[in-house]
């Protein structure tokens, strides 16, 4: 290099057999990220010597480019550091030299196929074991109802149930204008709207009433009973309560199972009657009176649908809650734990509810309701 | 290093006065923090201690009086200018307060990606340094909730001094740590102050600490509600004639 070239901050110039590199000012954080580059690309070239004899500071982010540049090439040094620089090269240099994490050594292809097949069978394994303690604690509740926390229950009642009223009419109600609207279509070609009613009230009362419902159920109480419960044992309360000698399915989950098994027939009922206010008032728009809908309706839809509805509902509810809390229950460490929890919880409670409701579809078919 | 007693203040609190609803918790406090010392924050619990803190770095406004660090006045600097005091001043949260999805070099990376233009590469390595600075290298693809109590205070002071501040503020740095733990965390303390020069502000009502770290303290009381005391701890507890301070030296029952 001939001549001597100049950034702020940085002089480079050739000595009799290596390149200077004059770092003059203060080689603070911000100093350093601008001159990172540019010093790293000078350093690798060969032997440099760096000259920090003009530096009237240096913070530890600057420390570090220069000890980065000093073993970017062979034979490059550091001279003319002041005490109070040599004393921040020294405690950096220490700080670099210490050992470093080792890799994770990565399992084989086969043996990672392993490990999350055993993962899994382990997780259904929990999953069976934890319905068979909430079945002997419900059957031992059963036994001595005075030990059954009414008080809980009614809490969680309120809380799953009464709460959320409101949604599941507004969600049945549109739901019921929706189907109406929709089947009226193509029943008007055949001049067949009057069956109308026929298909929104049999699909609510069967299908859609008790599915919708557990939606909102997973959607609105299955995630908050994991996060409620997914807390709890972060914060050790769970651990507490065993210590204790009191048995937190008994305490915690059968409260909550019962009342998800309890209310969702409810807001199953309840959203198939908004459906079919919604479906009734679109009859009138298309102008069929209410006695002919009612007429429609009772000719068509028996009580063993609306029954067959909310039996299915009520299992629903027992697996939206039970995943709940199972979800809640097993929840990890740290804050992501929580949100895993509630995640796994939703997700758990609609892929149930679909599953069972495909047995439902055979089971009721063989017995020929 | 300047000698701590001489050297020019970096924090100064004039008449400062805290307090919650109709709560007054203090009243009327007034010191300085000098370049390069550490300095102690010293009470009983509920004195206020953490109150102070949390108004010093801005997060709490005082009911009255004023703090200046590094000659801008806290509570009367809005956007960039406040931004700029916050990059020159490192806070380590009393739980840690570390990102728990990220890993403990993540952690200290972050700040950098945020604040400065250094390469990744070389973030990463700045962040490595940072680590060690603090003996966590081995630790840092761990998660912080894989990693022990006083290791996670050592990453939080990591993190604090990620962009180099000349000021750190410690909250309750021995809280929940084997007295082992608590000295090798007093040990790291004095010789980052001693080799970055860096001045510390630490909240604590460990008195094994207090004695081993502070250049100087000042003492909160509840019952006063106030300063009671200021100088160093070492003076404090072999000359001061105040009852309060007399009995948390001696930890005798007030």
């Amino acid at each position: 290099m001939a001549a001597p070239a100049t950034t702020e901050g940085l002089e480079t110039r050739q000595e009799a057999n290596a390149r200077v590199l004059a770092l003059t000012g203060r080689l603070d954080t911000p100093a350093a990220a601008q001159l990172w580059p540019k010093v790293m690309a000078e350093a690798a070239g060969g032997p440099a010597v760096l000259d920090v004899a003009g530096l009237t500071a240096l913070d530890t982010t600057g420390a570090t480019l220069l000890l980065a540049a000093e073993g970017a090439g062979k034979d490059n040094t550091i001279r003319g550091a002041s005490p109070q620089v040599k004393a921040v090269l020294d405690r950096v240099r220490d700080a670099l030299a210490a050992p470093r994490p080792k890799p994770e050594p990565r399992l084989p292809i086969l043996a990672r196929i392993g490990m999350a097949t055993w993962n899994l069978g382990g997780a259904m394994l929990g999953g069976v074991a934890f319905l068979g303690e909430l079945t002997v604690t419900l059957l031992l509740s059963l036994l001595r109802p005075a030990r059954l926390r009414f008080r809980e229950i009614l809490r969680h009642l309120d809380e799953a149930g009464t709460r959320a009223f409101p949604l599941t009419i507004l969600l049945g109600f549109l739901l019921g204008v929706i189907l109406a609207f929709q089947s009226a279509i193509p029943l008007r070609r055949f001049g067949a709207e009057i069956f109308v009613p026929n298909l929104v009230g049999i699909s609510l009362m069967r299908e859609l009433g008790p599915l919708m419902a557990g939606v909102i159920l997973a959607g609105r109480t299955g995630s908050a009973y994991a996060a409620e419960l997914g807390t709890m044992s972060v914060n050790e309360e769970v651990a507490a309560l065993r210590i204790m000698g009191i048995d937190p399915m008994a305490l915690l989950v059968l409260p909550r199972v019962l009342a998800g098994m309890l209310v969702m027939p409810v807001l199953s009922l309840l959203l198939t009657l908004a459906g079919l206010a919604g479906m009734a008032m679109i009859m009138g728009v298309l102008g069929f009176p209410l006695s002919t809908v009612t007429t429609q309706l009772a000719s068509m839809v028996t009580l063993s649908d609306l029954l067959g509805g909310l039996l299915k509902a009520a299992i629903f509810g027992l697996a939206i809650a039970g995943i709940g809390c199972h979800a809640g229950l097993g929840a990890g460490r740290g804050p992501r734990a929580v949100g895993d929890a509630a995640t796994t919880a939703v997700v758990g409670g609609i892929v149930s509810i679909i599953l069972l409701d495909g047995i439902f579809a055979v089971a009721y078919e063989r017995l020929g309701l | 290093m300047t000698e701590p007693s001489t050297a020019e203040p970096v924090i100064l609190a004039e008449g400062v006065s805290a307090g919650f609803d109709d709560r007054v918790l203090f009243r009327d406090v007034t010191f300085d923090v000098r370049r390069g010392e550490v300095f102690v924050i010293l009470g009983g619990s509920g004195c206020g201690k953490s109150t102070l803190l949390k108004l010093m770095i801005g997060l709490v406004p005082p009911r009255a009086g004023r703090i200046t660090i590094l000659d801008t006045e806290v509570w009367a600097t809005e956007g960039r200018a406040r931004l700029e005091l916050l990059r020159r001043i490192g806070v380590m949260w009393q739980q840690g307060a570390l990102f728990g999805s990220q890993t403990l070099l993540e952690n200290v990376e972050m700040p950098l990606a945020e604040h400065t233009g250094l390469p990744p590469a070389a973030r990463t390595e700045v962040a490595r340094a940072k680590l060690g600075l603090v003996g966590l290298s081995e630790a840092a693809n761990r998660l912080p909730s894989e990693v022990s109590g006083g290791m996670l205070k050592r990453a939080g002071i990591a993190r604090a001094l990620a962009l180099d501040p000349p000021i750190l503020f410690l909250d309750e740095p021995s809280a929940g740590l084997d007295p082992i733990t608590s000295a090798g965390l007093d040990e790291l303390i004095r010789d980052l102050s001693r080799s970055l020069g860096t001045t510390f502000v630490v909240v604590t009502h460990e008195l094994a600490s207090i004695l081993a770290i502070g250049d100087r303290c000042i003492m909160l009381d509840r019952e006063a509600k106030g300063m009671i005391a200021q100088g160093d701890p070492r003076e404090l507890r072999d000359h001061s004639t105040h009852p309060t301070v007399r009995a948390f030296f001696r930890r005798e029952a007030a």
